[in-house]
This record gives structure tokens, sequence and C-alpha cells, in this order.
């Protein structure tokens, strides 16, 4: 019997680590079979910009590794729309991210869903288990 | 009912590892079974026996060890974490060529997986950060 997993992301992709490894669980914790959501939200929602560039930072720019997560059948990400909005920013701003939909003739489809902060309280109410970074 | 316990800040600097660790005996003694203590992020700093704090006050290292040592808790440090802020065991340390380890007593070093397994096996997972 497999547990629901939403993942909470608030904090932005640098000046602190927790992003970064966030992501390592959520990569981890793909291997386990579980149902795994992502939610973004607050500053969480930088995590997913396109464009980001890190060299005068000197850290490693990750966000590339978002992409992948469709490999990992991770594909119920869901981004506040206040959040958004809040930072002057748009679906256009984020990364393209998408999965082959197994069901439905391995058609690629996009993972990222906007949702309300009223949904997002119904989907957290839904889970098992709620880890937040 | 079984808890298990994510720690994700280190010792000290935030109430975190104080609040869990009077979560764990508050639920101990209540009959509850903590199935797992794991410790993220700079939780990790939890498990140095190189902690010297001042005498006047806890020394919050001792305390996850003999809480171990006493109800058998599982005290798990992430190993990513852990290499990331130099907390070693003597595998860990010869594995990565350090001439020393530090990991405190009833502490084990693991990888990530050992969280998902608690949150798998567990009634609650609760989150102790800032």
């Amino acid at each position: 019997m497999s547990k629901r997993f939403l993942y909470v992301n608030r904090k932005a992709p640098y000046g602190t680590i927790y992003a970064l490894e966030s992501l390592e669980v959520v990569l981890i914790g793909a291997a386990f079979e579980q149902d795994v959501s992502l939610a973004f939200l607050d500053d969480g929602v930088f995590q997913l910009t396109r464009g980001q560039q890190t060299d005068e930072l000197g850290v490693k720019n990750f966000s590339p590794t978002y992409k992948a997560l469709g490999d990992y059948d991770v594909n119920k990400i869901y981004v506040e729309r206040e959040s958004l909005e809040a930072r002057g920013l748009s679906l256009d701003d984020l990364l393209p991210l998408t999965y082959e939909d197994e069901d439905d003739d391995w058609a690629e489809k996009d993972s990222i869903k906007l949702v309300s902060a009223a949904e997002l309280a119904e989907i957290m109410q839904a889970q098992d288990v709620v880890l937040s970074f | 009912m079984k808890f298990s316990i994510l720690v994700s800040e280190g010792p000290y600097t935030h109430q975190a590892a104080d609040t869990a660790y009077n979560f764990t005996q508050a639920a101990l003694e209540k009959g509850h079974e903590i199935y797992r203590i794991f410790f993220y992020h700079d939780g990790v700093n939890n498990g140095t026996r190189l902690t010297t704090p001042p005498q006047d006050d806890r020394n919050i290292v001792n305390r996850w060890s003999a809480l171990a040592l006493e109800h058998e808790i599982d005290l798990v440090l992430c190993v990513a974490a852990a290499q990331r802020r130099g907390i070693a065991d003597a595998d860990e340390a010869r594995r990565n060529g350090k001439d020393a380890d530090n990991i405190a007593a009833g502490f084990r070093i693991s990888g990530l997986g050992q969280l998902i397994d608690a949150g798998i096996e567990s009634d609650r997972l609760i989150t102790f950060g800032d």
C-alpha cells in the first residue's frame, strides 16, 4: 500500500540549502514507489524559474534537475497562484516541466498545475506525509 | 501510536532540537513508539560528540545519546548532509580519507531512504525545523 507524500518547497533556491536538499529527498523518495506530489509556494516558486544563472554566486545551478522529475514519475507539481502573482511571475516564467503519460500513449503533458491557496490546502489535507522545506 | 521525527536544524542555534527531544520524551512517557529520529540539513550537527557547551548549559548531543541507549531509539544522520558538514563515523572517515571521526554514541549514518521509510512505516512523521 503506497502513501501520499507531499514535498512543500517554500524557500528561494539559493541563499540557503533547503531547496537543493529538498530536491535530493524527492529524487531518493521517487525510488520508493509512493504517490508523490510537490508544492511550491512563497519564495519557493523561484525554484522553478527559467534562466537561473549562478556563476557569479559560485554555487551550482541545480534547476535543470527539476526537468528530470518527469522521468522519475514525479509529475504532480503544484504551484500556488497567489505566491506566483505576488512576485510578479506567471507560468511563462517557469521551467517547462513535462512527463510522458503511460496511460495516454505516452503523450507529453505538463507537470505543473497552478492552484489557489485554498486548493493547495485541500491537497495538503489529502496527504499521508507532508515534508516541508 | 508509532511516531518518527525529522530534525532539520542544528543544536543551540535553533530550538528545534530541544523541542524534538522534549516531544520524544513526552511521547515515550505516554507509551507511544518512536520508530526513528532522522537528522537532516544542519540537524546532522546534533550527532557530533565534539560538542562542548558551557557546563551550566544542557548538552544536547549527550542527551540524544542517552535517550537512544535507554530506549533503543534509531538515531539516523543523513549521509549526504553529514558529509557536507563534516560529520563522520569510522567507516565514512576511512572512505573519505579523513584523519578522524566524530559521530556521537547512539547515532548511525545512513541514506535519505531511511527518512522515506520512516514516513511509510510510521503513523505520523513530525518535522522539527525552522
